[in-house]
């Protein structure tokens, strides 16, 4: 099954939602879905008679460092409208078709469900993306750092483009 | 009388040495039975995807022969190919014949370090020498092609760093020759060995299900029973062209999909690997190794992800090209990585012992895992 | 002083001084804590297994660090990891040495840069006696590192530095 057929699918089935299908990218077709209907779009998918994504082969945060620059009333530029994402990858071992989403989210509010209880394999590749990304996802059973130590400060997010390598960690000097 | 008995957390590395590198578990115990294990990862995190947003695309072939250290080969293949697609590049067949004699030589040398420390690690350490000294046999082979003998940085975007040598189709061809009988060696000498196998045979049942549901791919995966194998499945390169089976777990000594089944799925396939190796071997077309490879990688905008059939599992490159020679964004997906988060399911219910048995037979590279 | 197998022809006595003879028994068998981090463990793995034999130099892996003389800091060294190689350190008994193979350990290596986990250089938590660049370096290149520490115990001296 084609991705486009996938979208239909999902369309008759989500009325409400909005689903954007980008495909200006030459090599790999995105289907955009809105963030909070993620869970619901998710367990469909894995359960649909003919569709039966059963597993997820990736899942992975992205930094779109796409902030624009905005004038407030008194004139001020400031960067607005940044956001993150998250990549999820599906496959259907039993029908071999695949389909991609992704959910962008304001960079202020990284919020998201998880999608653990869906597919197992997610749980440590969100905590890999709440690490390096600080993408929250909600409900998920243990979301703590996995890479880096649990000591590491907090609030810094190494894969976020505007990362900064802290001088020193438990006094030992990390720049060369 | 009853003995009381309380649960007990058991910490297990990173310094231990069947952890096979820098792993961490804490064991929740109750006695000798393992009541919940909890892998800590990150020992070993070396910024890989932070290295390849500052690097050019060409420069992050050498960090990925890092991650998979045992398996740089397959790495460099994986990505190459997947660059190769954004772009469109078309590589000729003498670069694609070469990449995958080499890359089923690799997960031999792979296989036989999985096989070899596995070995240690149940309290076999014959098995070990004796597979390290033929995997020095492999590593000679590469070393002469390309000049390093673990990472190679040997396949780049569009082609080859090195062509192979005039000497290279014999040496491979009697390689091949040494080594088919080898394979029934190990069999006599591990694989049927009385002791290994009641310490492998019904210890650390994956069910087939559970497996698919947690995405595990590879040898581990093949082992439950799935005949899944991204070399016949979604075919990259030019595998379509050979003709070899995928060896599955039958349970043959005790429970498909139990440790000793993960173990023999490995050799089963190094036999099958010796089978491409000989039909490639002697159709090797001639040409011009670098004949593709381009003056400035400069993908256009883009993304793809690309997944290949490493020793260790599916190896998946998530690239997001933003017109620059700099990747916008690389994530890894790394097998081992997926496949350790069944590990404490697989653990429940067994004996500390077992623990080992069971970590040994899941060949984790913790470079990949941490990346 | 090298092997005194055979070289005498009825039993005798030796008159050595005690400097030497301690010197030489340290570094006739130095045990290995066997501690592997990154691809440079896999080269280590090699240099022990049959090709090219650590054993035959007296270099045995000993798992627990109570019982090791040497450690070998094979491979990168991460912030996360640096705490637990330093409490192994210090869990060594005296006297003890420390080979750092590969440029990972030596400065960082390929991740100075860039590696925002990367310790560069175990130096900067715990003494080093050999240095052996490469990356990884070959078998070869660890025995001559190996060679070179032995080079060194051989020129140790007892007495008390005024």
């Amino acid at each position: 099954m084609t991705p486009e057929e996938t979208l239909e699918i999902l369309k008759n089935k989500f009325p409400d939602s909005e689903f954007t299908y980008d495909n200006e990218l030459p090599v790999d077709a995105y289907i955009i879905v809105n963030p909070k209907d993620l869970l619901d779009v998710c367990f469909f998918l894995r359960d649909e008679e003919n569709l039966q994504f059963d597993t997820l082969m990736n899942l992975s945060g992205v930094d779109d460092n796409n902030a624009t620059k905005v004038k407030d009333e008194e004139g001020n530029e400031k960067l607005e409208g940044r956001t993150l994402s998250v990549y999820y990858h599906l496959h259907s071992m039993k029908f071999d078709h695949k389909f991609y989403l992704k959910v962008s989210l304001p960079i202020e509010k990284p919020e998201v469900e998880s999608v653990e209880s869906v597919w197992k394999c997610a749980d440590w590749h969100e905590r890999e993306a709440y690490d390096m990304f600080g993408i929250i996802f909600l409900n998920h059973p243990n979301l703590i750092r996995i890479l880096l130590p649990y000591d590491w400060e907090d609030g810094s997010y190494p894969l976020r483009k505007d990362f900064e390598t802290p001088e020193f960690y438990n006094g030992m000097k990390i720049p060369y | 009388m009853p003995i009381k008995t309380e649960e007990m957390v058991l910490n297990m590395g990173p310094q231990h040495p069947s952890t096979h590198g820098v792993l961490r578990l804490e064991l929740k115990l109750e006695g000798e039975l393992i009541l919940d294990v909890k892998p800590h990862i990150g020992y070993l995190h070396r910024c890989f995807e932070k290295h390849c947003e500052a690097m050019t695309y060409p420069q992050v072939v050498p960090y990925t022969d890092r991650m998979d250290y045992l398996a740089s080969m397959s790495n460099n293949f994986g990505y190459a190919v997947a660059v190769e697609r954004l772009m469109g590049i078309q590589v000729n067949e003498r670069v694609e014949y070469i990449r995958v004699i080499m890359a089923e030589l690799q997960r031999i040398a792979s296989h036989m370090v999985a096989l070899g420390t596995y070995g240690v690690d149940i309290g076999a350490f014959t098995p070990f020498l004796f597979l390290f000294a033929d995997r020095e046999r492999i590593l000679t082979l590469f070393e002469e092609t390309c000049g390093a003998r673990l990472l190679y940085n040997y396949m780049w975007v569009g082609g080859l760093s090195h062509d192979i040598h005039p000497d290279f189709v014999r040496k491979t061809k009697d390689f091949v020759q040494y080594f088919r009988p080898k394979i029934d060696e190990l069999n006599n000498l591990l694989s049927y060995n009385k002791i290994f196998v009641e310490r492998t045979a019904n210890i650390g049942i994956l069910p087939a299900d559970v497996a698919i549901n947690y995405g595990i791919t590879g040898p581990i995966l093949r082992a439950s029973g799935v005949k899944w194998d991204l070399r016949k499945n979604d075919p990259y390169s030019i595998y379509d062209r050979f003709d070899f089976d995928i060896p599955v777990g039958e349970g043959l000594k005790g429970t498909v999909g139990d440790c000793w089944d993960r173990y023999y799925v490995r050799v089963l396939e190094m036999v099958e690997s010796l089978k491409i190796i000989e039909q490639a071997i002697d159709n090797i077309p001639e040409g011009d190794v670098q004949e593709a490879v381009p003056k400035r990688v400069k993908p256009p905008k883009g993304s793809i992800y690309a997944r290949f059939e490493n020793p260790k599992g599916e190896l998946g490159y998530f690239i997001i090209s933003d017109g620059s020679v700099n990747p916008f964004r690389v994530k890894v997906r790394a097998p081992s990585f997926v496949n350790m988060e069944v590990f404490g399911e697989l653990c429940k219910g067994h004996f500390v012992a077992d623990v080992i048995s069971i970590l040994g037979s899941m060949d984790v590279v913790l470079g990949e895992i941490d990346r | 002083m090298g092997l005194l197998d055979q070289e005498f022809s009825d039993s005798n006595i030796v008159i050595a001084k005690s400097e030497d003879l301690l010197n030489w028994a340290r570094l006739s068998s130095i045990w290995q804590l066997s501690f592997g981090l990154a691809c440079c463990a896999i080269e280590m793995m090699a240099t022990s297994a049959s090709h090219y034999d650590f054993d035959r130099f007296g270099v045995i892996p000993r798992p627990s660090p109570r019982q090791a003389d040497v450690i070998l800091i094979s491979g990168t060294v991460t912030l996360k990891m640096a705490t637990r190689i330093k409490r192994l350190y210090e869990q060594m008994p005296d006297p003890k040495y420390i080979i750092s193979m590969g440029s990972c350990a030596n400065c960082g290596g390929p991740y100075w840069e860039h590696g925002y986990h990367v310790l560069k250089g175990i130096d900067r938590v715990i003494p080093v006696d050999v240095y052996v660049p490469g990356c990884p370096p070959r078998p070869e290149a660890l025995l001559e590192g190996l060679l070179k520490l032995q080079e060194k115990i051989r020129h140790e001296t007892l007495r008390r530095t005024a």
